[in-house]
């Protein structure tokens, strides 16, 4: 049985890092990806269950293309995925993405205020831009 | 002599509401109950084997709020050899107090809010306990 595009999915593993504003950017611009801008394109893969030794995490990132979203420059989704799966097709790391937009701050990790969810959205635009890359590949093939 | 702070963990699972339940309740005691008592670190990063989050929960006590039985945050905590001396579980919680409907990732709704308060008193004393044990 072939694969269609429609079967394709790309898998977005966020580092959700508890201790940083910008764990809680990367968790909020994976979400907005999902429930808004590619809902019918992407999944999400919880990074503890999958370090943890989730089996069908780890299968998924096998077979399909993830990408990991990390909040800073340790990448530790990045690294997660690719000890126990395989390297993701792609990296954002929020810090980086910040330094396009000195404007926004981040400070709050409990709950993001408006500006806060401004920037979300800025590193939820560059996660859907590369799954539109990952799938304009797949569709040349 | 240096501080002992309790290290509270989240799991942070993002797929399920339940995830960010134990991931607010872990905030509403860090940054507001016991703020001066207790601090949080990155769970990728302890699992990741990053030096400083090891040595952090291998000389703390350590509490684990899981979102599911699945408790990655325990078992994360366990396999890194921390020093895990409470853990909670948001459904647990959740089959004790069967009218909330927690709903929401990005933004918990009022009922996923209650329920990260009644964990988060629930951390809170059991921080206490810990201190006082301690003293």
């Amino acid at each position: 049985m072939s694969m269609t595009l429609a079967d394709y999915k790309v898998g977005i593993i966020c580092c959700s890092g508890e201790d940083f504003p910008e764990g809680t950017i990367s968790r909020v611009a994976t979400r907005l990806v999902l429930e808004k801008l590619r809902p019918d394109e992407t999944v999400t893969l919880c990074l503890p269950l999958f370090l943890a030794g989730g089996e069908d995490e780890r299968a998924f990132a096998r077979v399909f293309p993830t990408i990991a979203v990390d909040g800073c420059s340790k990448k530790c989704a990045e690294m997660g995925t690719r000890k126990f799966s395989g390297k993701p097709v792609a990296t954002i790391v929020v810090s980086e993405v910040m330094k396009k937009y000195p404007q926004f701050k981040a400070k709050s990790r409990e709950k993001l205020n408006a500006e806060e969810m401004k920037l979300a959205m800025k590193v939820a635009e560059e996660i859907a831009k590369k799954v539109d890359e990952i799938l304009c590949k797949k569709t040349k093939k | 002599m240096k501080k002992l702070e309790v290290v509270v963990i989240p799991c942070s699972g993002i797929g399920k509401s339940l995830g960010t339940v134990g991931r607010v309740a872990t905030y509403k005691v860090t940054d507001t109950l016991r703020l001066k008592e207790t601090r949080t670190v990155c769970l990728a990063l302890l699992t990741a084997g990053d030096s400083d989050a090891l040595k952090l929960v291998k000389e703390n006590p350590c509490i684990a709020v899981d979102g599911c039985p699945a408790q990655c945050s325990r078992k994360n905590i366990e396999v890194s050899e921390g020093n895990l001396v409470y853990s909670i579980t948001v459904t647990d919680v959740l089959r004790r107090n069967r009218t909330l409907k927690p709903e929401g990732v990005i933004e918990l709704n009022d009922q996923g809010n209650k329920l990260a308060e009644i964990i988060a008193e629930d951390v809170a004393d059991k921080v206490d306990e810990i201190l006082r044990g301690k003293k």
